[in-house]
This record gives C-alpha cells, structure tokens and sequence, in this order.
C-alpha cells in the first residue's frame, strides 16, 4: 500500500502568532512548483491543524513520510524550501531542524484523550473529523441508546466538570433530565476567563466538532432542542472556525430538524461574551445571555431547574462537552480506566511560566506534579530553583516546592488549599515574590467582582489595601492575622464562587511562604520585585552618562551631565523603577 | 465616522439599521450594542440614547450593561490599539516593564488610556491565551509573542510615522 505523504503545520494560538500562515503560505508556494510537483508522482497532502502543544516551539510542522513522523520545530518561511526539497522530496531528514529529546518527552509521557485528534485534523473540516470517528458517537446515541442509557454511561465514566468545580457530569444531566419543562437547553460555557488557561481555546480551534458533537448528545439526553455557545469575543478564531463547523453540521443534517432521521431537533446559536471574568459562574452566564448585566444570584434554584430564561438549563465546559463523543465511543470503563480515585478520565494543563516546555499537555488525572514539571515540562527555565506552582487562577492557589510529589486530582489539590479549576498551570521560580503574584491575583478579582454582595465587593476591595500596603512598606505585623481572618469571612459569606475562592492565592501563599510576607512587612522584598521596597542608585563606574535614565525619571531625580556619572535624589525618587528598566549598561542597582 | 466627531444626526442611518437587524430577539442588548461599538470605534452616548429610546427601554438599563462588560468603550479610541496582555504567564514574565516602556514612548499618564493626539490607545487584558509565547502584546489585532521592550517600540516607531 502506497503510504501518503503529509505536511501538518500547527496553526493553533500560538503557531499564529508565531508566523504560521507565512509558513503555510511558504509550504503551499513550494509545492506548487513544477519541479517539486513532478517529483512527488503520488503527491502530497499539506493542511493547517489546531494546537500541537509545545506552542513554545511554535511555528511546528510535521511532515508524514512513509508511514514515520517527522516534527521541525521554529519553522521560518525561508526554512520550508529547504524542508520540501532535501526531505519531502529528497527523502532527507534535516536533523538540526527536528525536534529534540525533551520534545519526545514531552509528548510520550502524556496521555491524550480529548486533545486526541487537535493538532492532527484540519479543523476547519468536517469530513477531516468524520474520518477519524466523528459523529460516530452521535449516531450510536440516536440509533440505539435512550436518554437515560446516555446519562447512565457519562455518570459511570466518572467525568466531572472541567471548568472548576467538578460537579459530576452525569448526575448535572440527570437532575436537568428529571424536570419537566416544555423547552430546555445545553449551554456551552467556552468563556475562559482564567487568566493563564487555554485549553478551550485551543479545542475549538484545534477541534470544534467535538465540542459541537458532546453539546448534541448533551441535548439528547437531558432533552434539551436549543443551546448556546457563550464564548469570549477575544478569541475570534474559535468563534470563526465554531461557526464555520456549524455551518457544515447543519449541511450534514447533524443538526437542525430531526438530526440523523431520528425524529431529534436541535439547534446551536452562538453568544458572544463581552468580557467579564465574573461570567463563568452559571447564573451570571445565563443573564448575560439574556442580554442583561452579568450578575450571579442565589441558588436555588439551580440552572437545571430555572436556568435561562427561567427553563432547566445545563451548562457544561468546552473540555467536558468535548470528552463526551470519546467517553460515548469507546465505553465508560476504558474513560473510567484513566485517572485515580473519584477523579476519573484526563485533564488538558496549560503549563506556563517559568517552565522549558510551555505548552498545552494531557495527563492522567492523579499524575504526580513532579511529573508533569519535570518529565512533560522539562524542568525550570535556565535550571533556575523552582518555587512554587499556582494552580486553577484567581480561584486557586499556590503548591510550594516541597509538595512537588502530590497528586493533581480534584480532592488532593482542595486539601492543600488550592483547585485544578479550569487547569491554569503556572510555574514560578526563585526570582518571584509570592506576595506580588497574590496581590496580582487579588487585584484581577476585586476589578472583576460584580459588585452585587458586600462580603466580594467591599472585602476584596479592603483585602487589596493591606496587600497593597504590605508591598509598599507600610505592612504591620497584625496584618497577616487580618487578612487571614478577613479572607476566610470573605469565602464564607460571599454569593458565588468569585468571592468564595478570591481569598484563596492569599491564603495559600499565607500558609506557605508565611516568612516571605514577614520580610515584606520587614521593608525588604528578597525576590527585588516590590518596586517600592527597593532603592535604587546609580553604580558611578559602570555609567557611561547617557542620559536614558535621567529622560525617563519622572520625578526629577536623576542629575548629571552628559557622559559623567549621574546621581539619584533618594529625597525625590518615587521608585518607579523607570531608570533600571532602560539603563542598557546594568549600571542602576536595587536593593 | 469613527473617532470624535461622532453625529447623532449623521448616524441616524446606521443605527436604524442595526435596530432592524435584531428588532423582536429576545435578550440582543449585548450584540447590538457590540455592533454600534464595532461601527463607531467606541458607543458613543448619543448612540445609545437614541437606541434606548427607539427600544422604549429606560437608557440607564443600556448604561448599565455597556459598563459592567470590559470590551465597552464609553470614549473614543486611537487609531492604533495597542493591547498589551496581562495575564497570570504574561504579569510573572514581565508584562508590566513592557507597559511601563509603552507608557513612556507614548507618554501616556497612569490614568490615560489613548494619547492627545488619538493616535493611540494602550489597554491592558486580562488573559489574551497565547500564554505559552509571554509576554504578548497585540497591535492592531497583530500578536506579538515573546515580546521584548525593544521590538515593541521599534512596531510603535513604524505606526507613527505612518501618520
């Protein structure tokens, strides 16, 4: 049997943004030529694909020849003739161009289920997707499986929720199933908000149908003949390539009036969101949808009772909808085979930071952390001292050093007082100040609280001034008792899950790295990135007298003439840090 | 239209239109008003008087939704966005020196978003997701992975002398 030969450039998030539709483009000019074309008699196939997931390599490439894959890394325009002519053609790998090791491990220490097919498949092809099983799972359902048979293998599976909270799929489905109600409806919920989270992102562009696919299947079991996507208006690629896979859906007859010949009707529309965190608790999403602020209210009673205009209403994450074809596929106890515990199947990661191989990644539930840091991750940028890593966003908390060896599932996580949330992953190292990554978190959350209940908005908002203050020197040493106390009345008493989890990164880092606030409230901030805790000073022998520093000081407290040394006024520096950041010769310190 | 010298009057046309285009849809106040501002460059309060008051819906009930959503501008905008993210990945890999650079070239003060001469307008988001290449910093819609103070101002430099 002939074996094909193809070229996959990743044009996920970050292949984009790092040049690759020029390198498309490049692929698509050289094989167009006469000479390469009469060279390759059985030809060869070339489409864009979603994530890949080492997006910090990007732009990747692989090119499939006779049955092997080959994957080139920081791929370039100009680098793709060489590519075409030497392996395409010439049979060839180019080997300072592949992959290396870490890149192998990176991906065979994983394990990939709903990130399966993103980065294989064009995306922007229904037939690309039927090919690989697409819709089979949709047409099982409707054939041969009742509503309740459906809801019965999603609650064996084990799958819970991927957007945060972990609330049981199954059962979700199950209450919405058992009210009854002349209209109900599926919402998506690809609002990521997370600030360091990309997965949904990546899947409705690497793999929409998927998630178009779990939503249908969804509707069937609950009973559901309308949904909605609400997603983030900042992702316009998703909405592009989500709309374009419902176009072709409905062309298909997998959505629309009686899907499939089986008498099933429904329907996707798509929402657009307008940017407020706030919006990935249910209720809020759902007022949104309706057209009106944001703002949570009291449950209950809960979204499957009256959600959406009043009517029982699921709503499910874009990584959980996109889990289902593949649960319903190959059986609840090959899902339920992956995982530990009462955290069952896989979870998609966005491992960033201070990390070698930041990217995408799938692991078992359970993995141990040092896994996925070490092995997948392939430890710390610049083999620097790794700190800690801050899991589930605003929402979640930071996992010191020391636990590097404990399981990332739903409970183990809760007990050390953080979350695996939508799977935002941040590695921090040695060179950052855990007060001022929980004083960033805080800040995103007091701006993003609705502003509805006291405990959020006024507690985040005092919450914030004791941070700020601990950060500019002006830290009392009653103040960690404040803002423990005051942060775990703020969980306690706040409406939804926004102010009950915005104390959290404080708390944890409390916990923590208790004598890192101590040395803040002290004067001193160790990881030099407190501005107002450092002074800064010119160093005379290493100023050459350029000037940069003084035109970009502020306040006035850079003197001296061109080319002699210059002096910084302490009496007039508003430590800003301006002069630090532009002098090209190291020659302002801090201390 | 875009920019200041935005007329009710001459803009009569255009919102008629987008009145027409979701009259009689349950819960469209999010996506019509996302029209005006993609039409206009930013909502201009007239603009969302006279839809208000075209809709007999009181005009604070639009004020309240075009403010508590981020993507709304109340004032007018640059001719060139600047959009510098900072995300969890982005803030640890110092977005905020980038900004501090982008603010000083621009001379922009701390409370200013757009310079005196509309030429720009830096914002600053939450979380772009392309944190695997952070820093990011968009430029009109153009992203910049793994952006450096350097690079950035050298795109700014381009921009004004396009001008």
């Amino acid at each position: 049997m002939a074996k094909e030969t193809s070229i996959r450039v990743c044009m996920g998030p970050g292949g984009i943004a790092s040049g690759g539709e020029e390198v498309l483009r490049a692929f698509g000019r050289e094989l167009k030529k006469s000479n390469v074309k009469a060279a390759l008699k059985k030809g060869c196939s070339m489409h864009h694909v979603g994530c890949m997931g080492l997006c910090a390599r990007d732009v990747l490439v692989e090119v499939v020849l006779n049955g092997k894959t080959y994957t080139y890394q920081y791929v370039t325009p100009d680098m793709v003739s060489t590519i075409v002519s030497k392996h395409v053609v010439g049979g060839k790998p180019i080997k300072e161009w592949l992959v290396d090791d870490s890149y192998v491990n990176f991906i065979k220490k994983q394990t990939k289920v709903v990130l399966s097919d993103c980065g294989r498949i064009n995306p922007e092809s229904l037939d690309a997707y039927i090919a690989v099983g697409g819709y089979e799972a949709t047409r099982s359902v409707l054939k041969s499986k009742t509503p309740e048979d459906t809801i019965e293998i999603i609650k064996e599976s084990g799958l819970r929720g991927r957007g945060g909270a972990g609330f049981p799929t199954g059962r979700k489905w199950e209450f919405c199933r058992a009210v009854e109600s002349d209209r109900k409806y599926i919402i998506c919920n690809a609002d990521e908000g997370d600030p360091g989270a990309f997965m949904d992102r990546a899947l409705l562009e690497g793999n929409p149908h998927a998630v178009l696919e779990g939503m249908i299947i969804g509707a069937y079991a609950i009973g559901a003949d309308s949904g909605y996507v609400y997603i983030r208006a900042e992702y316009p690629l998703a909405v592009e390539r989500l709309r374009l896979a419902l176009k072709h859906a409905k062309k298909k007859k997998l959505l629309g009036r009686n899907i499939l010949g089986s008498g099933f009707n429904f329907d996707i529309k798509i929402k657009l969101g307008a940017g407020a965190f706030v919006c990935g608790e249910s209720t809020a999403l759902m007022y949104s949808i309706e057209g009106k602020r944001g703002m949570p209210r009291i449950t209950p009673p809960r979204s499957t009772e009256a959600g959406l205009w009043g009517k029982p209403t699921v709503l499910n994450n874009v990584e959980t909808l996109a889990n289902i074809p593949y649960i319903i596929r190959n059986g609840a106890n090959w899902f339920a085979s992956f995982g530990k515990g009462k955290s069952k199947g896989t979870k998609v990661f966005a491992l960033t930071g201070k990390i070698k191989n930041s990217g995408l990644i799938e692991v078992p539930m359970g993995i141990s952390l040092r896994k996925i840091v070490y092995d997948i991750g392939g430890g710390i940028e610049e083999d620097k001292k790794l700190k800690a890593v801050q899991t589930g966003g605003p929402s979640g908390g930071c996992i010191p050093a020391s636990m590097i060896d404990i399981n990332v599932d739903y409970e183990s996580l809760a007990k050390v007082g953080s979350i695996v949330g939508s799977g935002g992953m941040i590695v921090l190292d040695e060179d950052d100040c855990m007060v001022n990554v929980a004083k960033y978190f805080l800040q995103f959350t007091q701006s993003e609280s609705c502003g509805k209940c006291v405990p959020c908005r006024v507690g985040t908002k005092r919450l914030l001034e004791i941070m700020e203050r601990i950060t500019s020197g002006r830290g009392k040493t009653s103040d960690l008792a404040l803002l423990e106390k005051l942060g775990n009345d703020v969980k306690s008493a706040s409406l939804c899950g926004l102010g009950q989890a915005a104390p959290n990164p404080i708390l944890s880092t409390i916990k923590y790295f208790r004598e890192e606030y101590e040395v803040h409230i002290a004067g001193r901030c160790p990881s030099k990135v407190c501005k107002e805790l450092l002074t800064y000073s010119i160093i005379e022998e290493l100023c050459k007298g350029c000037c940069a520093c003084l035109r970009a000081c502020s306040s006035g407290a850079i003197t001296g003439e061109k080319k002699k040394p210059h002096r910084i006024d302490q009496s007039l520096c508003v430590k800003c840090g301006a002069c630090f950041e532009v002098c090209k010769f190291k020659s302002v310190d801090r201390e | 239209m875009r920019g200041k010298d935005f007329s009710v009057e001459q803009a009569a046309g255009t919102l008629e239109s987008l009145y027409e285009k979701y009259r009689g849809e349950k819960g469209a106040v999010i996506p019509l008003l996302q029209d005006v501002q993609e039409e206009f460059g930013y909502l201009p309060e007239e603009a969302v008087n006279w839809i208000a008051d075209r809709l007999e819906v009181p005009r604070s009930f639009f004020f309240g939704v075009a403010t508590f959503y981020a993507q709304f501008h109340l004032a007018p905008r640059g001719k060139n966005i600047i959009t510098a993210c900072s995300g969890t990945a982005c803030h640890v890999k110092g977005s905020e020196r980038i900004i501090n650079f982008i603010k000083r070239d621009l001379g922009l003060t701390d409370k200013q978003e757009t310079t005196e001469d509309m030429g720009f307008t830096l914002e600053k988001v939450n979380c772009v997701g392309v944190c695997s290449i952070s820093p990011v910093v968009i430029i009109n819609k153009k992203v910049h992975g793994k952006a450096a103070p350097a690079k950035i101002l050298k795109e700014i430099k381009l921009l004004k002398k396009k001008k």
